[in-house]
């Protein structure tokens, strides 16, 4: 049963995977589609400055966001085909959690699953918030990377938990640590388009989707929303991570290796806070922090866990 | 601000090293490989204080430095904002065009007095802090979420608090670590420890006196899945612990399932097994006869372990040994142990004569044979096969040395031969005490809570002002937020909304 269970979990995520690259596909002919139209004005932020400008009188007032030009037909698709994929990618994590009957983050290929999955989601859910399916093009390209090199490196058929990692600190953990790693992966994302849409502000030569997108001042709002929010999930990751060490080795602290790095992303993500309010680290190089940060993210993730010895490598490939 | 921007990004860069290169207080024997593996970089790493990163001159210094700052800002910072909390809003501008969120209602409906007042009360009821002014033009200034400020000087003021507690804290701990067989005592005293790391401030009578010994160590291991037979899924040590002038309580540890104790925790750590060996020497005296932990070498308790027996004669005796709690053969012929439980134990061991080197005084580690003034008598490439046994089976020694006994701890009468509890266990356990943490978890959570509070409540100023014209009045609202806020415009306009609501102003 465990294993049947196992085996659809992994078809249910391949079916994902094919239906997040449609997605990445339709994302990308957007984009060219956008460089090529003439440029039509839809960031929030300025049309309400337009308002604002026009003292408009109270009745006047429009708070909500503009529609969505039907010209970005491809988008909406796309958006839809992500949506789709979730649902198989969220079934894949569910069967793969029954096929073991406890919650499928013990090692890295179900890390790798419910890291991404987590991303996705809180790319969907993040819409009602804000309009972000501009980023749709590295979300799905982003979660294909991590689900490829999850299943094809990482994959392991389903074990029993070994009883160090048998606690419920490890749900928590590494919950809140995927949902830090999805904020912080679309902070990152809105980062490099401010970098590129200040760049285009500034008169140097750009892509012409540019045009469509939010300004940069607007990005850099948002890139500071999410990861901030992010930040305070690492924070309690941090803060998790101990309690679990504690109750598992006896010292909450000691400087393992996935704990150095846990603290220098939670370091560099605080400099990331403080550039905001520090004149002249405002704009690009708080981008580039909000950016750093994230490939730290990665590079826990990828490279520490798989090439650099520590206690917590016993989580197994 | 900048100084404390660059401070942290230098933490974080100088944190990277620490998980480059190995560090002694985490991983002491990697150290040790590294100056193996690399004899020449390895001294000018340690010179530069690399394989102790976190104590480092340069890391704590910088450490240091960036806590000086934020007590160096905290600290005006705290003042400043008391002063704040005590003085009102500020007058309200000339000029609201300019502002977040402007609008203006144009009504014949009220006069100024009157919505400002209105207003004045809205805004109070939503939590603002109001101030009426009389200028030119009536006109109300509020103001609210002081609480962010003090969320973020709560933050940093916990951060160091966290500081101080582990600082503090560290120096009233201590750790240590001990191999217990079952059926084996412990007494919580500095000598009955195998390794002991204590805090700066430590004294042996902070060790609570108890005695501690375990009765029983049971492994539950997988039994359906395929992919994972044989694999390990429960660990329990059971024990029984006297206290002074109380009667004997059980308890049990698990792992991530610490026991606690008069203040000290205990941790489950590892587990092994003990083969008793009792060694005849060649005149038919016993010449040693103990239980002998044996330290795993992979998941499946491959275990190695040394047997010394100075006192046998004519020559003292040496063996190292492997314990296969399951024994199989690799396609090489090499014996491994393929479940970790005892389906069909086997020990194999090497002997060898001479002088063992433990009648010079200097102590000598148990899980060590120093081999190098001894003749290999059985096993290797002696041309006589390592000597191998099962639990209750007696062997000969070459050479007329003697005889090995590998003692059956649990000798079964029937016939049909079980293994289950021919071989004692052993578990590693971890006696930590850390005064400190309880502190370090408070300080870490109000850290958090000052943290949630400093980013996600708006600080706002919000006006309303009346202007009278020729019969009419026109109402103005804006508002200004200090930072990010995306609220700030609905807010503004919710007001302006309800106020006009309360005025009974119709749409124009
Ligand atoms: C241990 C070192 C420090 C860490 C980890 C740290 C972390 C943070 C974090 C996470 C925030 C954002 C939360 C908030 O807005 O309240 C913040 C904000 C702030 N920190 Fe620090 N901080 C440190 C040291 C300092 C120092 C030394 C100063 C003094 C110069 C300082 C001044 C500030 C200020 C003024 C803000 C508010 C920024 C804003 O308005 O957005 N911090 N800090």
């Amino acid at each position: 049963m465990t294993l049947i269970l196992d085996e659809y979990s992994l078809l249910t995520v391949y079916t994902a995977m094919g239906i997040y690259t449609l997605a990445f596909v339709m994302f990308a002919i957007d984009m060219a589609k956008r460089s090529t139209s003439k440029p039509v004005p839809v960031s929030v932020g300025s049309q309400r400055r337009q308002s604002d400008a026009q003292g408009a009188v109270a009745t006047l007032q429009e708070t909500e966001p503009p529609r969505q030009p039907s010209r970005y037909k491809f988008e909406r698709i796309a958006f839809s085909l992500v949506v789709l994929g979730w649902v198989f990618h969220a079934a894949g994590v569910a069967l793969r959690g029954m096929a073991q009957s406890f919650v499928p983050w013990a090692n890295m290929y179900e890390f790798a699953l419910i890291s991404s999955a987590l991303i996705v989601g809180v790319f969907i859910v993040i819409q009602w918030w804000q309009n972000l399916k501009f980023l749709g093009v590295y979300i799905t390209g982003f979660t294909l990377i991590t689900l490829g090199v999850g299943t094809v490196n990482f994959y392991v058929p389903v074990k029993p938990l070994p009883p160090a990692l048998d606690s419920y600190w490890l749900i928590i953990h590494v919950i809140v640590a995927s949902l830090g790693t999805a904020l912080f992966a679309i902070g990152a994302g809105l980062a490099i388009i401010q970098l590129l849409q200040a760049r285009r502000e500034a008169g140097k030569k750009s892509l012409a989707l540019l045009k469509t997108l939010p300004d940069a001042m607007k990005l850099e709002n948002l890139t500071y929303f999410t990861t901030v929010i992010g930040f305070v999930f690492w924070t309690f990751t941090l803060i998790a991570g101990s309690i679990w060490a504690e109750r598992s080795w006896g010292r909450y602290w000691g400087w393992d290796t996935k704990e150095v790095w846990t603290f220098i992303i939670w370091v560099i993500y605080a400099g990331y806070i403080h550039a905001r309010a520090t004149r002249g680290w405002r704009g690009t190089r708080s981008a580039w922090l909000a950016i750093i940060g994230f490939l730290a993210v990665i590079f826990n993730y990828a490279i520490v866990n798989v090439f650099i010895p520590g206690l917590h490598s016993y989580s197994g490939l | 601000m900048r100084t404390a921007l660059l401070l942290l990004l230098l933490l974080a860069l100088a944190a990277v090293p620490g998980s480059l290169v190995p560090q002694r207080s985490s991983n002491p024997n990697g150290v040790i490989q590294y100056f193996k593996d690399n004899p020449d970089l390895a001294p000018i790493l340690d010179a530069l204080q690399l394989f102790d990163v976190f104590t480092s001159m340069w890391f704590s210094s910088i450490y240091l430095l960036l806590f000086l700052s934020l007590i160096g800002c905290v600290i005006p910072r705290t003042a400043h904002h008391l002063r704040a909390l005590r003085t009102p809003p500020p007058k309200t501008p000339a000029r609201l065009e300019r502002l977040p969120g402007f609008s203006t209602v144009e009504t014949t409906d009220t006069d100024a007095a009157v919505a400002i007042e209105s207003a004045r009360t809205l805004l109070r009821k939503s939590g603002y802090r109001v101030r009426v002014f009389d200028g030119a033009n009536l006109s109300v200034s509020a103001e609210r979420g002081y609480l962010r400020e003090t969320g973020n000087l709560v933050f940093h003021t916990a951060l160091i608090g966290v500081l101080f507690a582990v600082g503090i804290g560290g120096g009233f701990t201590y750790t240590g670590q001990r191999v217990i067989v079952e059926g084996q005592p412990f007494v919580n005293i500095l000598s009955d420890y195998s390794s002991f790391t204590p805090g700066r401030f430590f004294d042996e009578s902070m060790l609570p006196p108890f005695r501690m010994v375990l009765d029983d160590f049971s492994v539950e291991y997988e039994q359906e899945n395929v992919n994972a037979l044989g694999f390990p899924i429960d660990y329990t040590a059971d024990v029984s612990v006297t206290i002074p002038g109380e009667p004997v309580s059980r308890g049990t540890v698990k792992v991530n399932q610490p026991l606690p104790l008069l203040g000290s925790d205990v941790f489950l750590l590892g587990n092994g097994y003990a083969p008793r060996i009792t060694v005849t020497d060649g005149e038919g005296n016993v010449a040693f006869t103990d239980i002998v932990p044996f330290l795993p070498q992979d998941a499946n308790l491959t275990s190695m372990g040394f047997i010394k027996a100075p006192d046998a004669l004519p020559e003292q005796i040496g063996m190292i040994g492997f314990f296969y709690p399951t024994a199989g053969e690799l396609s090489t012929g090499a014996l491994t142990s393929i479940h970790a439980d005892l389906l069909n134990p086997l020990l194999t061991l090497n002997v060898y004569t001479g002088d063992l080197g433990i009648d010079d005084g200097i102590p000598r580690n148990v899980y060590q044979l120093d081999v190098d003034g001894m003749t290999q008598v059985a096993g290797g490439d002696t041309g006589i096969e390592a000597i191998k046994l099962r639990p209750g089976e007696t062997a000969p020694l070459p050479n007329g040395l003697g005889t090995v006994t590998f003692e059956d701890a649990n000798p079964a009468p029937s016939m049909a031969k079980d293994y289950a509890d021919s071989v004692l266990r052993f578990a590693t356990f971890d006696i930590t005490h850390d005064p400190s943490r309880g502190w370090v978890l408070a300080f870490a959570l109000l850290s958090l809570s000052g943290l949630l509070i400093a980013l996600f409540i708006p600080r706002r100023r919000v006006w309303v002002k009346a202007i009278e014209t020729s019969g009419a009045v026109r109402l103005e609202y804006a508002g200004l937020a200090r930072g990010y806020d995306p609220g700030l415009e609905p807010a503004v306009n919710d007001l302006q909304q309800r106020h006009r609501q309360q005025l009974n102003i119709k749409d124009t």
